[in-house]
């Protein structure tokens, strides 16, 4: 009788001991859950409901369901941005890690105060607002006020305008490269010397050579950290807005409105009112990046990386 | 292995998240006052009387706080609560946002002519007609309200324009012996000459500046537009009209021969090449002049070195005055006073003390025609053109002369487009007529698209 009362006593007083266990757990992540609902759960659900109808000067909003989105992936604008985007991001990603990573190689053998000094002033761009960054550049660039007219006009030659249409695409290759390449630095500097330097004295007493250690062990050891890194890159480049916004005051006919996918969303936004077809090309091109970075997990996926 | 699709999808799922919150999110929250717009609390002017109700202005003319004290002074009944959104576009995109969201917008709004019909088919403009327009309409050319009227309805009150002349370099004109050109084919051979003497560029084409090019288009002839909002919903689009093709084809070869610069207006290095002497001409607006000395030229060295001729004209014996730019003070559909915020659009630079200082130091050309046909006026020696009487050379014939263009709610988009065009233009990837047919084909599309019935 008495193991029998006893056992729902028990489990009550186990229940509501969860009960509060579960209520702390609420109160901990609440702060969290609000913020996320109503910053990002709550905008994207709005956005999602506003590409699904259809807004024209004369005639109103109307239901097209997927209308947009059938108009978007046939829409000239938003796969030439697309395709730029993409284009961009296979000439950029290679450069951003080979320079990244040849730095943070080297940074990892020299231990002076030169190469401390040195780390700092790599990183250093990334630290520079990108707004900043870019009229920098766009200076840098000018004709009057930039260096190049004069390096180049001392060897009798034209300087190349980095602003012209044929040029912007590595105007711009440089401007991102040299944002990012110190952050990118410092996450694989780190995780160079997260390494246990045991292996290095191992293969050294096998023989190996300095170049046989970094092709061997450094790079196989950082791998994790560059396809941290490639993802990052990835992501941040086909949702490029920011530098071509900036310049975009400096050289109008060379970045028209429609030259990146989010400087599209942006002018159908604010410039022409369309936030329904804004928010469609804004999904479109999640779901774009969402491909883009699935087809290369799924390339990697089973070795880990494409470097081991 | 498996959290790495997870992860892709979760950093993929806030990338959409940031997408969205730039694209939906303003959509939705701008009841907060939209950056200062609706809220009178967050003037950056000082209220003279504080009792008085309040009218909210967004507006960037570079005097805009004296002509707000200027006002506020003068009336007990209203008081002015000036905010600077930005200039042109910056004010446009924000006071766009605050339509859409519903909120936000200021009760007077600092609206370029071009952009009325964009906002007023979006019924974001207070029809002005039975507001008060009848007192003033005396102290305004009918080309004047033509361009800030739609249809029947008047949109806003003309505060400044931008008639066109033909600024020179008066220095490079005697260096290379050259006396300015009347008509376009005086222009090309002019240009060519001083290019053949080693002298610099004849003037700018710019990509930057489609309310420019619209106005050379004008200038030969061409009507790219017919609207009236009467007609719901009927557009006409006409620009790849022989007078369209024509005036391109002539810049594409001026283009092409090298003989004009291809740079970005505005930018500081077309102000350094300006100051530098690389253009012989700057084929401007009355406003130019202001701008320009905001901007550093016409100073030290410089000074006296610019004159102002009218502008070369396609058919001499019929020539076309053109104009680009030009402001006026629209009332917004969110005013929670309508009457009280159309006094204020008409009130606002209108008295005599803030009017004389905007012409004296040039920041406006005013539309005003107690000012235009003002003796003082008239004869008033501008140091910028080392003493030229301008207004009476150029300025006012130009602005009597004007006969306004038509504006329709597809501006925004037309001028995107033309922009794209005349950078087609710059790289030789189009000529003049197929960068026309090319804009005509892209604004139809869009209209088309937008609910209108285009006729071509």
């Amino acid at each position: 009788m008495t193991a029998t009362t006893e056992a729902p006593l028990s489990t009550k007083r186990r229940k509501s001991t969860s009960a509060r266990q579960n209520l702390f757990g609420w109160m901990f992540v609440g702060p969290f859950a609000i913020i996320f609902l109503a910053m990002l759960v709550l905008p994207i659900g709005y956005a999602l409901y506003l590409s699904l109808f259809q807004k024209s000067l004369i005639g109103g909003t109307r239901f097209v369901l997927f209308g947009n989105y059938v108009k978007a992936f046939s829409d000239p604008s938003f796969l030439d941005g697309v395709w730029f985007v993409i284009t961009f991001s296979l000439v950029l990603i290679p450069l951003q890690m080979a320079v990244s990573l040849a730095i943070a190689l080297i940074l990892d053998i020299i231990v002076t105060r030169f190469a401390r000094f040195s780390r700092l002033m790599i990183f250093m761009p990334y630290a520079i607002p990108t707004v900043i960054g870019a009229l920098m550049w766009g200076f840098l660039y000018s004709d009057t006020f930039g260096p190049l007219a004069e390096l180049f006009g001392t060897f009798g030659a034209q300087a190349p305008d980095f602003l012209s249409r044929n040029l912007i695409f590595y105007g711009l290759l440089n401007i991102v490269t040299w944002q990012w390449a110190g952050y990118y630095m410092i996450i694989l500097y780190a995780a160079l010397q997260g390494i246990d330097p045991t292996l290095y004295e191992a293969a050294r007493i096998d023989g190996a050579s300095q170049w046989q250690i970094v092709w061997r062990i450094k790079i196989p050891m950082v791998a994790p950290a560059l396809l941290l890194i490639l993802v990052f890159a990835l992501i941040g480049t086909l949702q490029f807005f920011n530098e071509p916004k900036i310049l975009q005051d400096l050289a109008a006919g060379s970045i028209p409105n429609d030259f990146t996918p989010n400087m599209y969303a942006y002018q159908q936004a604010f410039s022409l009112a369309n936030y329904n077809y804004g928010a469609t090309i804004s999904f479109a091109l999640g779901a774009v990046v969402f491909i883009c970075v699935y087809i290369f997990l799924f390339a990697t996926r089973k070795r880990g990386s494409i470097f081991s | 292995m498996k959290t790495k699709p997870v992860l892709a999808a979760i950093t993929t799922l806030a990338l959409a998240g940031a997408l969205a919150a730039c694209s939906g999110g303003d959509g939705g929250g701008g009841t907060d006052g939209g950056g200062g717009g609706g809220d009178a609390s967050n003037c950056t002017n000082e209220i003279k009387n504080p009792d008085a109700p309040v009218v909210t202005l967004w507006a960037w003319y570079p005097n805009s706080e004296t002509v707000v004290d200027n006002f506020n002074e003068a009336n007990d009944d209203v008081q002015v609560c000036w905010t600077n959104a930005g200039a042109g576009g910056d004010a446009y995109d924000k006071f766009q946002t605050a339509i859409s969201a519903g909120s936000g917008a200021p009760d007077v709004m600092m609206v370029e002519a071009d952009r009325i019909a964009v906002f007023q088919a979006q019924d974001a403009l207070v029809d002005l007609s039975d507001l008060g327009y009848e007192d003033v309409k005396a102290n305004f050319s009918e080309g004047a309200w033509k361009d800030v009227s739609v249809g029947d309805g008047v949109y806003g009150a003309p505060i400044d324009g931008g008639p066109m002349g033909m600024i020179y370099r008066n220095d490079i004109f005697a260096e290379y012996g050259i006396t300015p050109p009347t008509t376009w084919e005086e222009f090309e051979a002019t240009a060519q000459a001083v290019k053949d003497a080693g002298g610099p560029y004849m003037a700018s084409f710019a990509a930057n500046q489609p309310a420019a090019v619209t106005a050379l288009m004008y200038q030969n002839g061409a009507q790219p537009f017919e609207y009236d909002p009467a007609n719901e919903g009927e557009i006409g689009i006409n620009l790849n009209s022989p007078e369209v093709k024509e005036v391109l084809d002539y810049w594409a070869g001026l283009v092409e021969e090298d003989l004009v610069g291809t740079e970005d207006q505005f930018t500081p290095e077309y102000i350094a090449g300006v100051i530098g002497g690389n253009y012989a001409t700057y084929l401007s607006a009355a406003w130019a002049p202001g701008y320009l000395q905001g901007a550093g030229v016409g100073e030290g060295a410089d000074e006296g070195v610019w004159s102002v001729a009218p502008m070369p004209q396609w058919d001499d014996g019929n020539p076309i005055a053109i104009n680009w730019g030009g402001s006026a003070f629209s009332v917004s559909s969110q005013a929670d006073n309508p009457e009280l915020a159309a006094k204020v659009a008409f009130g606002v630079y209108a008295d005599q003390a803030s009017l004389d200082q905007g012409w004296q130091e040039q920041i406006i050309f005013p539309l005003n025609v107690t000012v235009l046909d003002s003796q003082e006026f008239l004869d008033y020696e501008v140091p910028f053109f080392d003493g030229q009487q301008a207004n009476k050379d150029v300025y006012v014939p130009a602005a009597n002369a004007y006969e306004g263009m038509v504006y329709t709610p597809l501006g925004q988009f037309y001028y995107s487009e033309l922009t794209n065009q005349v950078a087609a233009i710059h790289d030789g990837s189009a000529t003049g007529s197929e960068a026309a047919d090319a804009l005509q084909e892209a604004v139809v599309a869009y209209a088309e698209e937008q609910g209108f019935t285009v006729t071509q």
